[in-house]
């Protein structure tokens, strides 16, 4: 047998025709056109109340309209305007109810073209206070593991109601409702009368809605950002960061083979004394104590040479004039590296300072026949040991700097991703009971 | 399943019973409320006429419910000043009974709680206060005044001479769900859960026109 929900009334104030489509779960319906509020469960449709309307604001979603929303036909069967009050200044919001008479009861909430989906909770959240508005942690719920956190606590009024409804509703009902978000969900609570309703409401587009409803024309473009609008580019971070960790493994991956497996072959390696004179050497004196090395082959394609040096320095410091010679161009590779090692105790222990060995990297060296020209300058007079130190250089020596930076630059995408939802997220919590502070 | 057949003290009707352990059935001619001593059913009262209801669920409607295989045999209707609700009283394929209940398509599955577990006495049970049954911590949501408004089918107990009922609702932080009934000496205690509707896959619904 198929049963009628439908059912055709007469308002009993003005004799405009009434439609209640939710048969016998309709508690109130009300009269669009004299803005009775009437009781659906008497039979002569008792007024219970009837209100001014100021304007007569006509829902975007038309009663009556049916839509397909997560796999269920839903048929719009109720409006209602609800209003806060911050600083003076009104704020308000629409709230479709949505009837299936198999699946119940939902909503849909629009605020300056920011839709939520909502669903009654059944589900008891956990709550924590939090440090308050001074700061700290801000308030909390949880529930079915998912945390959120305090967004605004408000008084809200029914200021409008169109269509039917499964309670009993009156214009200027007033409700304390809590925020709690966890984008792109929010938890709200609502308390009146004692008694605690819990809800749960995700962000969707206007667009999806549109769809949903097949309503003509395109959704209102938002305006501002939602407590629970997710940040547009948190979906693109997924995707950002996914590239990032790809090219950084790759760039990890390149360094790790051409540090392990570089065969790094040592093409020149001598050890050398230098004596430094007792007194300060005029400057073909210290021209003097220059000299240089045999040539040594340098072999494969251009590539870096590592110059290492270790001394036996002691408190003191050495100064090497280099220079790197291609004996058949005659091209200079001109550098200087200056070592100083200094060590001793104080009343806060051991101290030391610089190191007795270096290394340097000579880029770009085409392969060739080579010498160096090595000029060593050390403090002149006073006790000093001759400084026993030892050259070493080096083919293919991979430059870790340059993996650094590649990893440095990879970076910048993610980071401006960053840099922007902590703006969105900023702009979110200015609309909250925390704005103006700066934590988060 | 057996279904046991009598005769309406009343009437004369032919009864037939959709559980063989009903302690209390609805005669569906005369509407005589029977109740089963032994073999013999005797008339304790006459239901009036049922208001109107909208849910989807009716008698005969079947079901699974963890696995288990149930059907709606009974029914108990209540009113309150925000509407009605249904307490579908339903039965297993191993023969254990429960309740199904539909507020405003709000819908739960409950079960008669042991004697043996403690219960508040009727003023100690009011909103927010925390109860613990069973290991799971349940807190009071909800204390309605109800009207009894009738019976149908086969109940597990003889449930008929009532008028107002108080009834407390709590529920747990993971979908837990809890009643109190205050219309007995000893309050009622019913221990379930929030189910929704698709996964009870509920076959022989009512149909709506349009729907």
């Amino acid at each position: 047998m198929v049963e009628a929900l439908v059912r055709s009334l007469t308002c009993p104030k003005c004799g405009a025709p009434l439609t209640v489509r939710a048969g016998d779960l309709t508690v109130t319906v009300v009269c669009g056109h004299c803005h009775s509020v009437l009781d659906a469960k008497d039979p002569s449709l008792k007024i219970l109340q009837t209100f001014e309307a100021r304007v007569r604001p006509a829902p975007r979603i038309p009663l009556g309209t049916r839509g397909k929303w997560r796999g269920e036909l839903w048929e719009v069967i109720g409006y209602q305007i609800r209003t806060i009050t911050v600083e003076g200044i009104e704020y308000s919001w629409s709230e479709y109810l949505l009837f299936n008479p198999y699946e119940g009861f939902r909503y849909l909430t629009e605020y300056q073209g920011h839709w939520n989906d909502v669903i009654v909770l059944k589900t008891l959240p956990k709550t924590y206070k939090g440090g308050g508005l001074a700061g700290g942690e801000k308030a909390s719920a949880e529930v079915l593991g998912e945390r959120f956190q305090h967004f605004q606590t408000a008084t809200a009024t029914t200021t409008y109601v169109l269509g039917e409804f499964p309670w009993q509703v009156h214009v200027g009902e007033k409700a304390e409702v809590k925020d709690y978000v966890d984008p792109p969900r929010i938890l709200s609570s609502e308390q009146s009368a004692g008694e605690t309703t819990w809800s749960m409401g995700e962000y969707v587009s206007g667009e999806q809605i549109w769809r949903a409803y097949s309503l003509p024309g395109s959704p209102p473009p938002p305006t501002g950002v939602y407590a629970n609008q997710p940040a547009p580019f948190a979906r693109a971070a997924g995707p950002v960061w996914t590239a990032f960790g790809a090219f950084a493994a790759v760039v990890l991956l390149a360094a790790a083979w051409r540090f392990g497996f570089s065969s790094r072959p040592v093409v020149f390696e001598h050890a050398y004394q230098y004596v430094p004179p007792t007194t300060p050497p005029s400057d073909s004196a210290a021209a003097a104590a220059a000299f240089v090395t045999d040539t040594f082959t340098v072999r494969g394609r251009t590539s870096d040479l590592e110059l290492s040096i270790r001394t036996n320095l002691k408190n003191s410091w050495v100064y090497f004039g280099l220079a790197l010679i291609n004996d058949s161009t005659g091209a200079v590779y001109d550098f200087g590296r200056e070592l100083s090692y200094y060590y001793g105790h104080d009343s806060d222990g051991y101290w030391s300072e610089g190191s007795p060995n270096d290394r340097a990297l000579i880029p770009s060296v085409p392969p060739g026949r080579y010498y160096l020209r090595v000029q060593p300058e050390g403090p002149p007079g006073g006790a000093f040991w001759a400084v026993t130190y030892g050259l070493r250089l080096r083919r293919d020596v991979p430059w870790g700097l340059a993996y650094l930076f590649a990893l440095i630059l990879l970076s910048v995408p993610p980071a401006a991703l960053l840099l922007r939802n902590m703006s969105f997220e900023h702009a979110r919590w200015q609309e909250s009971d925390y704005a103006g502070g700066d934590d988060e | 399943m057996t279904r046991p057949v009598a005769t309406c003290p009343n009437c004369g009707a032919r009864v037939e019973f959709r559980w063989s352990s009903a302690v209390q059935t609805v005669c569906p001619f005369c509407r005589s409320i029977l109740v089963r001593q032994d073999v013999d059913l005797t008339k304790v009262g006459t239901v009036a006429d049922l208001p109107p209801s909208s849910s989807p669920i009716q008698l005969g409607t079947a079901g699974r419910y963890h696995q288990k295989a149930f059907e709606v045999v009974g029914r108990i209707v209540y009113e309150w000043e925000q509407g009605g609700w249904n307490e579908w009283h339903v039965v297993f394929n191993d023969s254990t009974s429960g309740w199904l209940s539909d507020a405003q398509a709000e819908y739960a599955v409950s079960f008669l709680a042991a004697d043996s577990l403690a219960r508040p006495a009727e003023g100690q049970a009011d909103l927010g206060r925390r109860f613990t049954w069973q290991g799971k911590g349940y807190q009071v949501t909800a204390v309605t005044r109800a009207r009894y408004r009738g019976v149908e089918g086969d109940l597990p107990f003889e449930y008929w001479d009532k008028e107002e009922v108080r009834f407390v609702d709590l529920r747990s932080d993971d979908g837990g769900f809890a009643t109190l009934d205050y219309s007995e000496a000893t309050p009622l205690l019913f221990l379930g859960e929030f189910v929704e509707f698709k996964n009870l896959t509920l076959t022989n619904l009512r149909q709506f026109e349009g729907w």
